[in-house]
């Protein structure tokens, strides 16, 4: 082999040196994500499924079949009743009211914004939305509590013969589906403004009105954005915490009926986590369990909506 | 592709009055006095405080191809964009004049624009087709128009497209996307996509301006063939194809119209100073 230094090599060596570790640090970074998450599959596998050493994990005392089909949750009581599936309906309830509120009202507003807003219009309501998503969740869980369940819940249900909750499932499920709309307009809006101009354009110079624009051109070009802002949305208020815990209650209760009192798998995490059962216990560990549930549902619904991305989204150049 | 001098393009071009008889023979009597098609009278634009277009008077025959030439920024682009409101779309613009397709003004407040621009298509410069199948491309106009029969919708896309002769090349994968197409391929599909809506008036802004040679003499040999049947005003900034597909040529500079008459004409014996020293290439 040739030793001789090229002529042209001077400097290089240092520059090569100076390019590996940059590459290495960004690479970190960008790792540092993935170590996170697998470190929190590890603990929530270790105290729910395989015990490490001398602890026993959750499954490893209460049978995944009662679990999934019990239909109660009381684990301070005798032996203890661990059937998530009270927790999992209180989740569906708050989540599927959000969704239903949020995701509509979320995609329009971003239409208004991106395709019927004037400059003026736009720079003032986009602050707003700024604003609605700065708020902290422990307020809006108290304004379900003093505003939204006594002024629209209970005359509602009153109107249907039905006697609300001071803490139900519909006013958690709109106030959270209240939270949700700045991340799915501010999220929406940036997908349907990236649609490039000249789409716009063939569409208007073919005599499209602006609605044929938006929703027949802009949208179907903007769908995959569209669709990954609902998943953020949804898991948003999956993992919603404080608010649901303040305006849901800390009631396990398998119900069809949202003016009840609930409780969804994410309050009950929290109530369970500061309360008095003791560190070890299987109370605790049940936590663990939801906490497992949870973050496979979450997942269950980001491969979902993989799929349904690669199926339908229109692809622009 | 062979470069050819003006005077052998001028030599094998058809003459103005060869046209005359290729439309539907009931109308043989209007072709004999020509009618104006599209004519502006002394309009003036706005993109708010500036003004883009100073008093613009021009009258283009039905079924002719009226060429708008002049260096970037004179003004080509926005009054061909003002024949069909496709200005409407930009805030704060303004404009004083009258536009008239078929001696009706275009900007009446009684008019549905929605109508026009079905009647006044439009091609651009970049090609735009939607992200979405040949066919949907072009069933796009129809089916916005209300068009929900499937066996009509058939007709319109085989008829769109063979008079934008793009049927050879696509009519095996009609369903595929149409942003699989070449360039030209995708001009031409942007071609049919406007006359599946049957409109009369056709403007092109730089339609061939992105392409290479020999997409480039396809939508040439186009236009001529579409000429036949539809009014064609298209902006080039190319002064050898204004000369081979326009029958009338405008040269604007600077927000005026400097010259208007008949290509031939203005190409050889240009009456203005600046449309000579334009077309001979000494500036622009």
């Amino acid at each position: 082999m040739n030793k001789a230094r090229h002529p042209l090599s001077a400097k290089a060596n240092f520059r090569r040196l100076f390019e590996t570790a940059l590459y290495c640090v960004l690479w970190l970074c960008a790792v540092v994500c993935i170590f996170v998450t697998a470190a929190i599959i590890f603990v929530l596998l270790t105290e729910s499924v395989f015990g490490l050493g001398e602890n026993i994990a959750f499954f490893q005392k209460v049978s995944l079949k009662n679990f999934l089909l019990d239909t109660e949750w009381a684990p301070q009581y005798g032996e203890g009743k661990f059937g998530i599936l009270p927790l999992f309906v209180g989740t569906l309830w708050v989540t599927g009211i959000a969704a239903l509120i949020g995701l509509p009202v979320g995609l329009a507003s971003a239409i208004y914004l991106s395709e019927y807003a004037s400059p003026t219009a736009r720079s003032l309501i986009k602050p707003l939305l700024e604003i609605l998503a700065g708020i902290p969740t422990v307020v809006y869980g108290y304004f379900a509590l003093i505003f939204v369940t006594p002024l629209l819940i209970k005359p509602f249900g009153a109107l249907l013969g039905i006697q609300a909750n001071t803490f139900n499932a519909l006013s958690g499920g709109i106030v959270v589906g209240i939270m949700i709309i700045p991340m799915v307009t501010s999220l929406s809006e940036d997908v349907l403004r990236a649609v490039p101009r000249g789409l716009r354009e063939a569409g208007y110079a073919l005599g499209a009105t602006r609605l044929d624009v938006s929703v027949k051109i802009v949208l179907p070009a903007a769908l995959s954005g569209i669709l990954a802002s609902f998943l953020l949305a949804v898991s948003r208020a999956l993992g919603e915490t404080m608010a649901v815990t303040i305006a849901v209650g800390i009631q396990p209760r398998l119900s069809w009926n949202p003016f009840e009192t609930m409780c969804t798998m994410t309050a009950n995490i929290a109530s369970m986590s500061s309360g008095d059962s003791s560190t070890g216990s299987i109370e605790y560990r049940s936590i663990y369990a939801v906490a497992l549930s949870l973050f496979v549902i979450t997942f269950a619904l980001n491969i979902f909506s993989q799929f349904i991305l690669n199926r339908y989204r229109e692809v622009y150049n | 592709m062979e470069l050819k001098t003006f005077e052998h393009l001028m030599q094998n071009r058809p003459e103005l009055p060869e046209q005359v008889g290729h439309g539907q023979p009931g109308r043989q009597a209007a072709d004999v006095a020509p009618t104006m098609k599209v004519e502006t009278r002394n309009l003036d634009f706005f993109y708010g405080q500036l003004q883009a277009l100073f008093g613009i008077s021009i009258a283009m025959r039905a079924r002719s191809v009226t060429a708008l030439i002049g260096p970037s920024g004179c003004g080509k682009s926005t009054y061909l964009r003002t024949l069909n409101r496709m200005n409407d779309i930009a805030e704060g613009t303004r404009l004083t004049g009258e536009v008239l397709v078929d001696g009706e003004s275009i900007y009446d407040p009684q008019v549905d624009v929605v109508e026009l621009r079905k009647k006044v298509g439009m091609v651009f410069q970049k090609s735009n087709p939607f992200p979405k199948s040949i066919f949907d491309n072009i069933a796009f106009g129809p089916r916005i128009g209300g068009e929900r029969n499937r066996a009509k919708l058939e007709e319109i896309v085989v008829r769109s497209l063979h008079q934008a002769a793009l049927w050879d090349e696509v009519k095996d994968r009609l369903h595929a996307s149409a942003l699989a197409l070449s360039g030209g391929q995708q001009q031409r599909l942007c071609i049919a996509r406007t006359l599946a809506t049957s409109p009369e008036v056709i403007l092109m802004d730089e339609p061939a301006s992105a392409l290479d040679p020999a997409s480039t003499a396809r939508i040439e040999d186009l236009i001529f063939e579409l000429k036949k049947n539809y009014t064609i005003i298209i902006v080039t900034h190319n002064m050898q194809q204004a000369a081979r597909v326009s029958d009338y040529t405008a040269f604007f500079y600077q927000g005026r119209l400097i010259e208007f008459g008949a290509t031939k004409a203005l190409f050889t014996t240009p009456k203005e100073k600046q449309t000579e020293d334009y077309i001979t290439g000494r500036f622009g």
